[in-house]
Order: C-alpha cells, then sequence, then structure tokens
C-alpha cells in the first residue's frame, strides 16, 4: 500500500505540512517495501486549483492513502472520487511519525 | 461612437450617469445601452421592460469514457486543476475550467468534444422610444464574467451610439469593456477614496490607449483635490453633479434626474456633445 | 479566531467607513486585511506604515521568443483568448489578454513560445494604531484577484498571532474576489443602503454568502435619506432571517472624516453613535468579550 504524507522536506524524518495542494513536498511511504519517495510538489506557488492538481499527483503515484493537515472542497471531491482516504497526521511531526501512528490506527479520519 | 461609463471604485454613481445620459440620447436620436456590470447588473431598475434571453455558453469537454485511455494528458496539460484523471475515470471541475481547449488538443485519442455551458445571460429590451437595452448577467457563482461582457457588447452591435457601464474596479471585467472603446468617462467623487481609485481607473484606461475624461459627482463644492489631479493628469472634467438631497431621493428611488429634474436632460445631452468633441480631437 | 467579513454588494455604500469604525472601535487584539484588493481604501483611514512588500506573482503567461518564431501562426489561431497579435511581422503576446493557458505553447512546433511568471501586483503589511494590516495592490487591468484576496488572507493569518478577530474589508461585487474573501468566514456584515440598486445586489450577494455557511448581519448606511426603501430591506432581513445590527443616520460629518483620512468613530457625531451600538451588538452575537 501507497500512503502520502504531505512534508515540508524530503524524506522519512521530514516534517509534516498542513497544507494539501500547497505542500511543498509529498512523501510517498510503500508500507509493504519500506521504502519512501519523495517528490517535490510543482504547484506550490501555482495559481489556481492546485487541490485537484495535487490530487493527480497521489493518483499518479498509486497511493491510496493520504495524512495531511487540511483540504479544500475541490481537493476533498477529488480525492473521494479517486477512493483516496484522508487522515489527519495529528500531534505526529515527522512522516515516520505519521506512518507509525497511521498503522497503530490512531489517526482520525478527514474524509 | 462607443464610450465606457467607468469608476476605479464603486458606488460612485457611474450607473446613473449611464443612465442619464442614455436617457438623454434616446430622445435625440437614439442609443444603445448595455450594462458591461455582468456582476451586479442594474441598469435594468431604471428601465423595466419586456426583454428577450440569450444564453451565454462556454465550451467546456466532455470526455467520451468508450474512447479515452485514461493516459493523464489533459489532467496534466490544465493549468487550472479542472480536469483530474483517476484510475477508473475523468473527473471535471467546471467551475475550474478557462475553456483554452487544451485538453481537446492534447488528447491523443479524440475522447474529448466541447459542449457548452451556460454562465449567465444576455438581455435585450426596448424599454423607451430609441433607446435599446442590452445587460450582461452573470449567474452567481460564476467567474468568467469577460465572457458574459464580450456577448452582451457583441449583441450591442457597432453602429450608433453605444454606452457600455462597466464594472466598478480594474480588474480583468473593466478591461474587457474597455476594449475597443472610443471615449471612457470615469465617475468619482472628490474623496481621498474617489480619487486614489480614480487613479487606479485612469491608469487602466491608459494601459488601453483610450482616452478618458472625468464626472465629478456628489460635488459638495469641495472640488479643488479632484480638479487639480485632473490637471495634473491632463483630464477634462467633463460635468459636475452636485450632491443635494434632491437629486439623491430622485436617484434611490430609482428614478432619474434627467427625467425628474429640470434641465438635466440637456445637461446629459451636452455631456455627450463634449465627449463627441474629445473624441474627434483624438482621431 | 473569529474571522469576520465586512461585504456590500454593491459599491460605495459605505463599507470601508463602516469596517474602518469596527477596527477602531474592537481596538485591539485584531488583525485587519483589505480584501477590496482592486480599490484599497481601509488603509486610508487608519494610519499605517507600510512594513513589508512583496511582488504578486499571478498566473504565469505565455511570451514568445521572436528569433525561434517561425511565424507559422498555429498559436494565433489556437488562442481562445484572442492574446496574440501581428505587430510588424512579429507575433505578441498582450500580456492584459492572455489567461495563461499554455495551448500556445503546445501548438507551437519550434518552442518559441513559454511560459513565464508575470507580476500581476504587490502583496503589503502595514503597522496601523489598530493593528497589523494584510494588503495589498492590484496592478491595473491585471486578472486574477481573486487569488490576490487569497494571498491577503493568508498574510492575515500568519500576522493573526494571539489576536481575537481577523477582521477583514470586502470587494464589491460577487465574482471571485467575493467568494475567496467569504470561504472560511465565521461571519459577514452586509452593508446596503436604502436605495433599489442596493438592495437589488444584497440579495444577490446574500445568495452566495449562504453557500459558506456563514452567519450573515446587515448595516443599513444613510437609513434616512429613504424611509420606504429603508422598509423593504428591513422586511427584507426579516423574511430572509438575517439579523439587522443597526442603522446608520446620513451624516455630512461621514466625509469630512473621509477628507481627513480618520475613522468617523474619531468623531462624536450621529453616525459614530450608531456604529457603536452596531459594535456592541456584533460583539455579544460573536462573543467576542471572551
Amino acid at each position: 500500500m501507497i500512503v502520502c504524507i504531505t512534508a515540508k522536506g524530503e524524506g522519512a524524518e521530514a516534517t509534516v505540512e498542513p497544507r494539501f495542494g500547497r505542500a511543498p513536498y509529498f512523501v510517498f511511504a510503500d508500507t509493504e517495501a519500506g521504502t519512501f519517495v519523495s517528490v517535490k510538489n510543482e504547484l506550490v506557488d501555482a495559481a489556481g486549483g492546485v487541490g485537484p492538481r495535487s490530487a493527480q499527483v497521489l493518483v499518479d503515484h498509486s497511493a491510496t492513502v493520504l495524512i495531511t493537515g487540511q483540504l479544500g472542497g475541490n481537493a476533498a471531491t477529488a480525492l473521494k472520487a479517486a477512493g483516496i482516504k484522508v487522515y489527519s497526521f495529528g500531534d505526529a511531526a515527522t512522516a515516520t511519525q505519521a506512518l507509525e501512528k497511521y498503522t497503530q490506527g490512531g489517526l482520525s479520519e478527514i474524509l | 461612437m462607443k464610450i465606457v461609463v467607468a469608476s476605479g471604485k464603486g458606488g460612485t454613481g457611474k450607473t446613473t450617469v449611464s443612465a442619464n445620459l442614455a436617457y438623454a440620447l434616446a430622445r435625440r436620436g437614439g442609443v444603445t445601452l448595455v450594462d458591461c456590470d455582468v456582476e451586479e447588473p442594474n441598469l435594468h431598475l431604471f428601465f423595466p421592460g419586456e426583454s428577450e434571453k440569450k444564453g451565454v455558453p462556454v465550451p467546456v469537454p466532455a470526455i467520451d469514457s468508450e474512447r479515452c485511455t485514461l493516459c493523464g494528458e489533459c489532467g496534466h496539460f490544465c493549468r487550472y486543476g479542472a480536469l483530474t484523471v483517476l484510475k477508473d475515470r475523468v473527473l471535471f471541475f467546471s467551475e475550474l475550467c478557462h475553456s483554452c481547449g487544451g485538453c481537446t488538443l492534447v488528447c491523443p485519442v479524440d475522447a474529448i468534444t466541447e459542449v457548452g455551458r451556460e454562465i449567465g445571460v444576455v438581455t435585450t429590451s426596448h424599454p423607451l422610444p430609441g433607446l435599446t437595452l442590452i445587460s450582461g448577467v452573470m449567474y452567481e457563482g460564476e467567474v468568467l464574467a469577460p465572457k458574459v461582457i464580450a456577448d452582451a457588447k457583441e449583441e450591442g452591435g457597432d453602429e450608433g451610439r453605444v454606452i457600455y457601464d462597466a464594472s466598478p474596479g480594474v480588474a480583468c471585467p473593466v478591461i474587457e469593456t474597455l476594449e475597443g472603446a472610443d471615449f471612457c468617462i470615469l465617475v468619482t467623487e472628490s474623496t481621498p477614496f474617489g480619487l486614489h481609485d480614480l487613479d487606479l481607473a485612469v491608469r487602466a484606461a491608459a494601459a488601453l490607449g483610450v482616452a478618458a475624461g472625468v464626472v465629478i459627482n456628489r460635488s459638495d463644492g469641495e472640488d479643488d483635490a479632484a480638479v487639480t489631479f485632473c490637471q495634473e493628469h491632463d483630464l477634462p472634467v467633463l460635468m459636475t453633479i452636485p450632491f443635494d438631497r434632491e437629486v439623491a431621493a430622485v436617484q434611490n428611488r430609482g428614478g432619474l434626474i434627467a427625467r425628474d429634474l429640470p434641465r438635466w436632460e440637456e445637461r446629459f445631452a451636452e455631456l455627450w456633445d463634449e465627449v463627441a468633441r474629445h473624441c474627434e480631437v483624438k482621431v | 479566531m473569529i474571522r469576520l467579513a465586512v461585504i456590500s454588494g454593491k459599491g460605495g455604500t459605505g463599507k470601508t467607513m463602516v469596517a474602518a469604525a469596527l477596527a477602531d472601535l474592537f481596538a485591539t487584539g485584531q488583525v485587519l486585511a483589505d480584501c477590496d484588493v482592486e480599490a484599497a481604501n481601509l488603509g486610508l483611514l487608519l494610519d499605517g506604515e507600510v512594513t513589508s512588500s512583496e511582488p504578486f506573482m499571478g498566473l504565469e503567461k505565455a511570451e514568445i521568443d521572436q528569433d525561434v518564431c517561425l511565424f507559422c501562426g498555429r498559436c494565433v489561431d489556437a488562442c481562445r483568448f484572442d492574446a496574440i497579435h501581428e505587430e510588424e511581422k512579429e507575433y505578441v503576446v498582450d500580456p492584459l489578454k492572455c489567461e495563461g493557458c499554455g495551448v500556445c505553447v503546445w501548438v507551437c512546433p519550434s518552442g518559441a513560445a513559454t511560459m513565464h511568471p508575470y507580476q500581476a501586483g504587490d502583496v503589503l503589511a502595514s503597522r496601523t494604531d489598530q493593528g497589523h494590516l494584510s494588503h495589498a495592490k492590484l496592478y491595473p487591468g491585471s486578472g486574477n484577484s481573486g487569488l490576490l484576496v487569497h494571498e491577503v488572507r493568508k498574510q492575515a493569518e500568519k500576522m493573526a498571532g494571539e489576536s481575537r478577530l481577523l477582521l477583514a474589508d470586502g470587494p464589491p461585487g460577487i465574482g471571485c474576489p467575493l467568494i475567496s474573501t467569504v470561504s472560511g468566514m465565521d461571519a459577514v456584515v452586509v452593508v446596503t443602503e436604502p436605495g433599489l440598486s442596493a438592495l437589488h445586489d444584497l440579495k444577490r450577494v446574500v445568495n452566495v454568502s449562504r453557500r459558506f455557511g456563514v452567519e450573515i448581519f446587515v448595516v443599513i448606511n444613510r437609513f434616512d435619506l429613504e424611509p420606504g426603501v429603508c422598509q423593504e430591506i428591513e422586511r427584507f432581513c426579516e423574511d430572509e432571517g438575517l439579523r439587522l445590527l443597526g442603522k446608520v443616520p446620513f451624516d455630512s460629518a461621514v466625509v469630512a472624516t473621509v477628507r481627513r483620512g480618520v475613522p468617523i468613530t474619531s468623531t462624536d457625531s450621529p453616525a459614530s453613535k450608531a456604529l457603536r451600538q452596531i459594535k456592541e451588538r456584533l460583539t455579544a452575537e460573536l462573543d467576542l468579550n471572551g
């Protein structure tokens, strides 16, 4: 399973980022392989439509779970239609911590 | 001759000037009045009457799911985020679409065609002899005001005397309204707000190379700052409308001072003549 | 933090005058945002000093490199916005018309058309006696004012600190700048006046605001100028369940204070008294004393 975590930087130890569409990085964690792949978000400064366009990035990377802070309406629509579950990272500080909490069932569902 | 009535600031009496000017011209050979303030069209309130409606469609993509291979090209191309390509279908966000047609171009299997989506209407009426009123009305929640304005202007045509009532501000709707006009009447009030925003409007008209002049509205006699501003910017002061309760009362009731108070009809006719003189000088 | 926007539908109803008066009366613990980016006037009534200015980049716009252009005209045909014109045997992009869609880049066979960031205004921060003010200046003729409003809101959130109130002066109309202003707010105060146009626009802006689930309050400015229409507005508020916060009388002190560049509440005039009552009601309704 591929879990996407919005982050301020690259890698497993990157600090989590509350914004979805304008997160600087998407960290994709492959829970079976135990690998982390970081993708720079090209849309950080884009003018508009960043929610659905970021959802597209998740679909392209076959993510089925997103861990982030907050979501806009269009992003929510797109993620829901794509069948991607969305969780709030709560008090987790890094991508690894967020992933651990998720696997333990300790995160609340936003969508 | 096509002239725009605009103002940087809202509520300066722009629409009042348009309506009174149109009334005076309707009684002097005829005029077409086009309401380009498509977010808040108000001219029909001054001139009620039966109108014909015409929809304003914009082209938006329709995806043939039989042909679509979910390759993702359209979603990656769209800079507005209007298309998201999922694993099993394509999602379309109509309110994000700017109708650029890019998705139909990039689709490698011709799965995208365009269909019309109505974002507003253009209404046409003949409320008075000599007056054709055309109003652009954008539906609530829509954002492509320039398209509704373009359709309203087209309905107004090029012949004879045409007045475009612009929306307040200086953004894209005003630019669309100014496009191709011969002259711009800027309505201001002589307060710091009025002048601050007049300055912006003057720049917008200049950016499009449209000559401009100023009408000072709600004047309380203390117009020195406005007059100095106009001199500095080489703008003629075309008319000054005083603030008095009689004028305000007529306007708040939705009345026209050119019709309901003596002498104003002539003064608005003179305003037009003055504008015509300035247009000739420019040509 | 409570997020409150002062809006109007129709321009010129006294929205900024009301916003400045509320800012002056709340006085502390607030952050201010001027979301009327096409005609940013709140700063003219609050004595402030600009502390920072950042360029506002709107949508990217196309440019055509004349050294590479083959003059084939495909971009001209493909552009839906009529933004590319021939000028002395060169194709030139009009940045006022370009919507940044990228179609010209896609159809260009030689790579001459490319997209570039385009500055459409400035995002400004000021310090005023009433608190930090986030505002902006949109260059005339630039589009995307909705996005600039978003930037102003974002900066205001950053500046908010421990503030208990975000007070925004909104744009006229019901288009994208208004939508960017109202989305995410807790409440709006709609300033209207007794005129048929203002009532018409009040109805439209109320419809749009409802979609965002905000609390809607109404203030009738210059209510005594046309008592008949004023009653009609009051009836409308009652029928629609909108809370009327108060009515401000016509008062020549308003124009006089605008000319002096100070809020009306710096005087003891009738309009000032009415606005003080309105502020008290708003404080109670929004539970701002906590």
